[in-house]
């Protein structure tokens, strides 16, 4: 007996649509049946997580606060996916974009006027782009696997950002804690929205949403992305080359995620610690694929995913559950999203073993579908 | 061809050995086979005729058990039988010997017999049975010989011989001579002859009349899911059988071969090319120098895996080879890729036309897009931004213009049929007007009218003062289109002969078969390495 997954001819336009509500109501079941197995009232618990951040404005500013830096860090992903460039690394982008654009702030303080804080915001992309391109030249020079490069690079960044506000960028002034000193005004994005820490970066963020969807949807560049990642071997008749794709699209996404990375500490922040991202870097992989790759999917899974951190404090916060369970509810979401999205493109079928050796020696006789559809 | 009528008379009065009665198979809304009826007599040689998508491959797989009828029964010596596997069909005495190999390259012949065989023989014993068959009937192989090192010719006898030493009563063999010189398969032939002499029964697949005029008794033909003719084969002409195929004349354009005007100007040329291909199981081109001019289709003939999809990433510019090596025009460009040498009037159609010449999942224009994006299609804005209302419009062009039929608006490449996929990647090229076109089986699996029609816009490309370069396996398209062919075999490339000349038996011996013995590796590069040699 054999497990086998085959590829449906036509996957239900209907259920296309439907996969991520329904991967949505999947999770949301199944964190219930979590919390009542933890000993909580489900439906409270679950009122509790995923509605009452929703019901006071401070909370829906820190929702979009929360969620600027997920879809930013996700357009960029998205490209790379498209591309079949498994970039996992995005946490270590994001971080060496911080620590990158955290140079004039710590290393010239007394620097400050108006082209400080572009300054901050280029170093950060630079710091990014850079970072994610090093899997870029593992994968192109050494043929080395970008999924476990990037994962690995991304353990570095932390720890040599933990590395430089424990010892050289430590604030002198600052009593021997781990922080580096306190960014100005000047190097700091303003707060755009009146007593919230709503601040300019935010907006920078949501901007970026049809900046990357016309890019991907309406320039050759884009159109070359889509090519390589559904054909290769039209990509090269198609003449893009493959390693320029590899690169472009993993210091894109660099750039972006550098670029939520500098915003996040010169922005709510203000100064650099050994901590910076509740794990926006990881958690945007599931708003990339949650939003299907679409820049405006990645908008609306953007906002979800930030609820399921702000519910996870909330829940903490009011009835006690703990904050592991917004890692997994995360993990939940992903599971059911990823689920989803192949049983509808797929189908199970048991299959018994003994014939298989014969199927197998059959199956390169011209399909059957293929044949069919010659006739229609 | 004589000496066979005497045997299907014997077969009159006895049960079929096999017969399928309203055998049906639908997948989804499509009827892939409706309602057949066939009967196959002992010592017969059948041929089960059609074209691409007529349901041939659906109706044998059900008989081989690989897909279940819906409706209709499987009588095997007048005995409904219900074949559940491939496994049940040997047992039910049927063997099937594949279209495409499935032999494990890493194994000698011995052990890939010994492997497909019930009683589980030793090597030692395949190697006794396999003497004593090759001392009845030919098809020599050495039996100790790894099968990656043997040639596509040999390895199909290969194929043929691990069905033949089952013993099966009935043998199926999908398009077999696909892949074999015209002297390896008039070899084929005898054998089969020889099998239904003694009573064994044949079903033939095929799409090439003359072949099958030559070798059945007997033929059902097929369109669209139906049997539409039962024909004794010898009593018809190619004509006939192409017009029942087909289901209307096919009338294919004929070029009238030319001899070179000494004045034309040289458009392509390929100097002592050496190229070895980054896998494991390409096929090293050894070598090559050709010559195509303006007005001029120069064929290129040859048996699949001799080097052509090398030879053709090598014109197009998807494998880099030494810059003086390939010439445009007398322009070095053996160092510069496709997009450069689509500038320099190139145009190109590689063999694979869903997932190399177009990408499956997108839809027609953007794929019309992928190889038309020079500043003269006008499909590119300022900063590479895309004009959706000027791709679309290519693409209707080019679907008008080609009579390629899919759904409404702009669906998507997987959709459409084979020949119409193929009648679209040709004609995205064939509208640029290249001044140089490199085309590799063109018409491969692609129906009859589709065919012709991809013929002629070739053919009226060349007319117009465009070099053009048809890789192809398929002779009797090259004897038609081409003024020049050449052979390629083991990697290297021979002399072009002139097509109004050149005879099957001429190209057959260029192929690498020498009409007796298995074709050798060395021995056949240097047939076709002979007229090179002073280039070495």
């Amino acid at each position: 007996m054999q497990l086998e997954l085959v590829k449906r001819d036509a996957p239900s336009a209907t259920m296309l649509l439907a996969a991520p509500f329904l991967a949505i109501g999947l999770t949301l079941l199944t964190s219930g049946i979590l919390f009542a197995l933890m000993g909580f009232n489900p439906f409270e618990a679950l009122y509790e997580y995923f509605i009452s951040p929703l019901t006071e404005l401070w909370s829906v500013h820190e929702l979009l606060l929360k969620a600027g830096p997920l879809i930013l860090i996700a357009l960029g992903l998205a490209v790379c996916y498209r591309a079949n460039v498994w970039n996992i690394g995005a946490e270590g982008q994001f971080t060496m974009g911080a620590v990158f654009g955290s140079i004039p702030p710590i290393l010239f303080p007394e620097w400050t006027g108006p082209l400080t804080l572009p300054t901050m915001l280029v170093l950060g992309i630079i710091g990014g782009a850079l970072y994610g391109s090093i899997p870029a030249l593992l994968k192109v020079r050494f043929r080395a696997n970008e999924i476990l490069t990037s994962l690995m690079l991304a353990y570095i960044a932390l720890l040599i950002l933990d590395y430089l506000v424990r010892g050289p960028w430590r604030d002198p002034g600052g009593f021997n804690f781990p922080e580096s000193r306190n960014f100005s005004d000047e190097q700091s994005l303003p707060v755009i929205v009146e007593g919230s820490r709503l601040h300019l970066g935010i907006l920078l963020s949501f901007l970026m949403v049809p900046v990357m969807w016309f890019f991907m949807s309406r320039t050759l560049a884009g159109h070359a992305i889509k090519v390589v990642g559904e054909a290769p071997r039209a990509a090269r008749f198609a003449g893009f080359s493959s390693s320029a794709l590899v690169y472009g699209s993993l210091i894109l996404s660099g750039a972006l995620a550098g670029l939520a990375g500098i915003m996040e500490v010169a922005g709510p922040i203000g100064e650099l610690r050994p901590t910076i991202s509740p794990g926006y870097g990881f958690t945007a992989i599931i708003v990339a694929f949650l939003g299907r790759l679409n820049p405006w999917g990645i908008l609306m899974a953007g906002l979800l995913l930030s609820l399921s951190f702000l519910g996870g404090e909330a829940a903490q916060i009011t009835i006690g559950l703990s904050d592991k369970m917004a890692r997994v509810v995360q993990g939940l979401l992903l599971f059911f999203v990823l689920g989803c999205d192949t049983l509808v493109r797929y189908q199970i079928r048991f299959s018994s073993g003994a014939p298989k050796a014969a199927e197998q020696s059959a199956a390169p006789a011209a399909p059957a579908t293929q044949g069919a559809g010659d006739a229609a | 061809m004589q000496g066979d009528t005497d045997l299907h008379t014997e077969s009159g009065n006895t049960d079929p050995l096999l017969a399928v009665d309203g055998l049906t198979k639908s997948f989804g809304a499509l009827i892939a086979v409706n309602n057949v009826d066939m009967a196959i007599a002992k010592g017969s040689i059948h041929a089960l005729l059609g074209e691409n998508g007529a349901g041939k491959s659906t109706l044998v797989k059900m008989l081989y058990g690989t897909l279940q009828p819906d409706a209709g029964r499987i009588l095997i010596n007048g005995k409904p039988e219900t074949v559940a596997s491939p496994n049940h069909a040997r047992a039910l005495g049927i063997g099937m010997v594949f279209q495409h190999f499935s032999l494990f390259e890493s194994m000698t012949v011995a052990e890939n017999i010994a492997l497909a065989l019930d009683h589980k023989p030793t090597p030692d014993q395949v190697k006794a049975e396999l003497t004593d068959f090759v001392a009845r009937y030919g098809l020599a192989v050495d039996p100790d010989s790894t099968v990656g090192d043997l040639d596509v010719g040999v390895r199909q006898r290969v194929e043929i011989l691990r069905v033949l030493l089952q013993k099966p009563s009935l043998v199926i063999l999908d398009e077999p001579t696909s892949v074999l010189t015209p002297q390896e398969a008039e070899q084929l032939f005898g054998v089969l002859r020889q099998l239904a002499s003694e009573g064994k029964s044949i079903l033939y697949i095929s799409h090439k009349l003359d072949e099958v005029r030559a070798l059945c008794d007997d033929a059902t033909v097929m369109r669209h899911g139906k049997v539409v003719a039962r024909t004794d084969p010898r009593e018809e002409s190619s004509a006939s059988l192409a017009r029942a195929m087909v289901g209307s004349d096919v009338t294919d354009a004929v070029r009238t071969h030319r001899a070179l005007p000494a004045d034309a100007p040289l458009m392509l040329e390929l100097n002592q090319v050496e190229y070895e291909p980054g896998s494991l199981f390409g096929m090293a081109l050894k070598d090559i120098s050709l010559r195509v001019h303006a007005g001029e289709i120069l064929g290129i003939a040859g048996v699949a895996g001799n080097g052509q999809k090398e030879l053709f990433d090598v014109l197009s510019g998807e494998a880099l080879v030494d810059l003086d090596s390939v010439r445009i025009e007398g322009h070095p460009v053996g160092k510069l890729p496709i997009a450069k040498r689509r500038e320099r009037g190139g145009a190109f159609v590689p063999e694979e036309r869903a997932g190399h010449a177009s990408v499956p999942a997108m839809a027609l224009s953007e794929n019309a897009l992928i190889t038309r994006k020079a500043p003269e299609d006008g499909t590119l804005g300022s900063l590479g931004v895309m004009k959706f209302g000027a791709i679309r419009k290519l693409s209707e062009t080019i679907r008008d213009a080609f009579d390629v039929r899919s759904a409404k608006g702009d669906p998507a490449a997987s959709t459409l049929s084979g020949g119409n996929l193929q009648k679209f990647v040709v004609g995205r090229e064939l509208s640029r007007k290249p001044r140089i076109l490199v085309v590799n089986q063109p018409t491969w699996g692609v129906d009859a009218a589709a065919a012709s029609f991809i013929r002629t816009g070739i053919m009226d490309l060349a007319d117009q003062g465009s070099a053009v370069i048809v890789i192809s396996q398929d002779l009797d398209e090259l004897l038609q289109i081409s003024d020049r062919i050449a052979v390629l075999s083991h990697g290297y490339l021979s002399e072009p002969l002139d097509a109004a000349n050149v005879t099957l038996e001429q190209l057959g011996l260029l192929m690498g078969g020498d009409g007796g013995a298995p074709a050798s590796g060395p021995e056949a590069a240097n047939t076709a390495g002979m007229e090179r040699s002073d280039a070495a």
